[in-house]
């Protein structure tokens, strides 16, 4: 069954059904790594994408929910050659070890940054409360996404 | 057959080569006379089976290990290259400079590497002579500087970075239905409804290993469900400890009991010492990787292609052979990466499970991941661990005497290991595998018993451990192995032995240690936070101090710890925590830092929350409701010293872990004047304790 949705500013159809979790969507029929698996349960946020400007825990939201909300993904922001001010404030600051739920705290922190330009570490924080980081980078994190609301705002 | 895995981040003295791993070695040479040569150096002789000159002008080079972010150099071919860039420029080689990949005479001439090499490629066939000295800390132009990381970029934009991003055509995806615990039988199986559900390929079962493959993963995870809930399960398998009764039921389990440190023992305890004695326990940890474990495997022609991220492909390789019935020759194990493991997570286990199932849909690749529960409920766990310490205090304060006895289970069961397979599949299979006993690892290193050795001078010591052979709760390698539970037991009682000797704690510590480079780390950590001698706890601030060697020949961690006491809800926050780390020289700066500050957040998170919660049959704890960590909110600031001393690189990924969780039960005794000995420090305990 064809359903079609807008993925980081293109239309694309995808052949699944309409109860798949929108995670599988992404990452089997669209081809994205940004959404990673983590819990499966909304727990962790690995997964998360933004639908419609809002966060999503794209492994609990079934295909048929999305309807024509815009979908953007890690992807979406920016790219190796052409980052976003997010990721590039990431690199800066090696906000990262092994990476693999930066995404979710990435798209949590867009999310923020377009509802508050200049949050404070507190509120940077409490954003990023639901996010389950392992490896302990969780103070870069915060510089980084501080370090891209400047650049953000100039 | 050789043994896993003593050493991480271990410095080959000889060639300024840093391996970042757990080596494989053969015990043999565990007890050999000490060599300034590295285990895997000592095993695998031939300098082009380490770096080789690729004709693209590039170098390889083949550290044998997955970790990430290790950093090589290679004084000896550097060497070789010199000698021979000066018979062709006819001048002495102290008048040459090797440097960015090429060899350059004063007089303005040059050849590359790759140049030299190809006049006599046969030069480097031969054995490590180990005898170049590796270039100079005052020449080093990239050792020292902060460089960031050349696969960020990929990883924070969305590339294919991760097993999980492999996709490979005509793949199909599988799930796998576990046992609710180890031991128990597949005893009933009804999978007729699961065979007709959309996209299933095959169900798959052999004894009491059972998976699912589909053409679509969500269609994976469903047929999971059902084929779950048409498996019944034995309850077989011996007992899981109770949880409310931990340290008396691991000294239950039979052990074997080994003295792994003793000094003064002919000569009795000075009269009329004051004696103190105290029992620490620490809980089943998960290494809560965020990403379940993942394989794609692929059996075609014979051949069998594993892609995992495994912490060790060639051990992980031999298993797979032997467990599948074909030659080493027959089996390929690809590096991919995964989230952090921080040990041996269920990483390798899946691996096996993923080619079993390769085996039953022939010609096709298989991407099986696990799923929460399969991870947190039956990879490998760090297990708990129970200690008692006794100590006798001279009047004027000086520990004369010092008794430790620690009981755990092993640290270290990864593949590889002689005697057995240690992959999970292996044990369920209808002809299965037996589990490989543990391996009995000496000083310093140590399994349970690391770090259970104290750092201080003591005239008179006994040292026992206790390794416990049976195994209610699967075991495994997490970070630091027993060090964290042996430097939290030893670290809580110096400042025990402080208060009753009614001296300062970093005081007391500096007045049982000789090693500069111990007392350096303890007074600048001391100097950084403002500890202040004598100050008072208030019943809701304090502030604790610890110091650890890891692995009694690593970094020198001096950990300053302050707490926030909430009396009515239980819950500690932590503010701020200082450390001070000697990790020899520094190779990358912030990538230290960024070590070191991890374990630390790692350590709060282990300390104040975790632990792995069971009834007599089985894990309860099975998603991150039931396994907690530290989120956002509560990590604490951090200030990072780096000593930088010129000495061999000792490592930064582990030795922050202990002393921080340590320093942070220390913190609470000193804001409360009451001291937790369990861990984790739950909001329950704390309000117990504070009652």
């Amino acid at each position: 069954m064809s359903t079609r949705i807008a993925m980081n500013g293109e239309s694309r159809l995808v052949d699944a059904g309409p109860n798949t979790p929108l995670l599988y969507v992404l990452r089997n029929d669209l081809g994205l790594n940004g959404p990673k698996f983590g819990c499966g349960l909304g727990q962790c946020g690995a997964c998360a994408a933004i639908v419609g400007g809002t966060l999503v825990r794209t492994c609990s939201i079934p295909l048929r929910d999305v309807g024509t909300d815009d979908v953007t993904t890690l992807e979406g922001l920016g790219s190796v050659e052409n980052p976003h001010a997010l990721q590039k404030a990431f690199i800066a600051e090696q906000a990262a070890q092994c990476g693999y739920c930066t995404n979710g705290i990435i798209m949590a922190a867009k999310v923020l940054l377009d509802r508050n330009s200049n949050p404070d570490d507190e509120e940077i924080k409490d954003a990023l409360a639901n996010h389950l980081c392992r490896c302990g980078v969780h103070n870069r994190v915060v510089r980084a996404v501080r370090r891209a609301a400047v650049e953000l705002a100039r | 057959m050789t043994d896993l895995a003593l050493s991480r981040r271990r410095f080959a003295q000889g060639l300024g080569i840093v391996v970042a791993t757990f080596a494989r070695t053969a015990r043999s040479a565990i007890g050999q006379a000490p060599s300034n040569l590295p285990f895997s150096l000592r095993n695998n002789r031939k300098l082009e089976g380490w770096i080789r000159l690729e004709p693209d002008n590039s170098v390889v080079i083949f550290t044998g290990k997955v970790e990430l972010g290790q950093g090589a150099a290679g004084a000896e071919t550097r060497a070789i290259l010199l000698a021979a860039a000066a018979r062709r420029f006819d001048l002495p080689e102290t008048q040459l400079k090797a440097m960015a990949g090429s060899v350059v005479a004063p007089d303005g001439r040059r050849a590359t590497y790759w140049q030299i090499a190809s006049e006599k490629p046969e030069m480097f066939r031969r054995e490590i002579a180990a005898n170049f000295a590796p270039k100079r800390p005052a020449d080093y132009r990239i050792v020292g500087q902060s460089i960031n990381r050349t696969d960020l970029p990929a990883k924070l934009t969305g590339r294919a970075s991760y097993t999980q991003d492999m996709r490979l055509p005509e793949m199909v995806f599988a799930r796998v239905v576990r046992a609710p615990r180890d031991g128990a039988k597949l005893t009933a199986l009804d999978d007729t409804a699961v065979r007709s559900l959309p996209g299933v390929i095959a169900v798959i079962r052999d004894g009491n290993f059972l998976a699912v493959a589909a053409e679509r993963e969500e269609q994976a995870i469903v047929a999971r469900s059902a084929l779950a809930s048409g498996a019944r399960w034995s309850d077989d398998g011996i007992s899981l400890p109770d949880m409310s009764n931990l340290a008396e039921e691991l000294r239950e389990l039979r052990s074997e009991t080994s003295v792994v440190g003793t000094a003064g023992q002919t000569e009795p305890v000075p009269p009329g010492a004051k004696r103190i004695s105290a029992e620490y326990t620490r809980s089943y940890v998960s290494h809560g990787s965020i990403e379940p474990s993942c394989a794609v495997a692929l059996l075609k022609n014979g051949h069998m292609t594993v892609w995992s991220h495994t912490q060790g492909v060639f051990p992980l390789r031999g298993d797979l052979a032997k467990v599948l019935g074909i030659q080493n020759t027959e089996v390929d194990v690809i590096h991919t990466p995964g989230s952090g493991c921080y040990g041996h997570n269920g990483a390798d286990d899946v691996a096996l499970d993923a080619a079993l199932v390769a085996r039953a849909v022939q010609g096709r690749p298989v991407k099986l991941q696990w799923m929460r529960d399969d991870e947190f409920a039956r990879a490998p766990l760090g297990p708990a661990m129970t200690t008692k310490v006794e100590a006798a205090l001279s009047s004027e304060g000086r520990i004369v005497d010092w008794s430790y006895d620690v009981w755990s289970n092993s640290h270290a069961m990864r593949p590889g290991q002689a005697g057995g397979v240690n992959l999970l599949a292996a044990w369920d299979l209808k002809v299965p595998f037996a589990k490989s006993p543990p391996p009995r690892i000496p000083q310093p290193f140590g399994d349970g018993d690391r770090n259970a050795v104290p750092p201080y001078e003591l005239p008179r010591k006994k040292i026992r451990n206790h390794l416990l052979l049976d195994t209610p709760i699967r075991n495994g390698s997490f970070r630091t192995l027993g060090a964290h539970g042996n430097v939290f037991a030893i670290e809580s009682f110096m400042d025990e032995l402080a208060e009753a000797a009614g001296l300062d704690p970093v005081a007391f510590r500096l007045a049982h240690l000789k090693d500069p480079r111990a007392r350096a780390v303890i007074e600048a950590a001391a100097a950084t936070a403002g500890w202040n001698a004598g100050a008072k706890g208030d019943g809701r601030r304090g502030r604790g101090f610890a110091y650890s060697r890891y692995k009694t020949i690593g970094l020198y961690a001096a950990v300053v710890v302050d707490v926030n006491i909430d009396r009515n809800s239980g819950i500690v926050r932590v503010p701020r925590v200082v450390i001070a780390a000697d990790i020899g020289s520094v190779v990358n700066p912030d990538g230290a830092r960024n070590q070191l500050e991890g374990g630390i957040v790692q350590a709060v998170s282990v300390t104040l929350k975790e632990q792995v919660t069971f009834d007599r049959h089985q894990i309860t704890s099975r998603d991150w409701a039931g396994y907690p960590i530290l989120t956002f909110p509560e990590v604490p600031s951090i200030e990072v010293v780096l000593m930088n001393r010129g000495e061999p690189s000792l490592g930064a990924g582990e030795g922050s872990l202990a002393p921080t969780s340590a320093a942070l039960a220390n913190a609470f005794a000193h804001a409360t004047g009451r001291r937790l000995r369990l861990l984790p420090m739950t909001p329950e305990r704390v309000k117990a304790a504070l009652a």
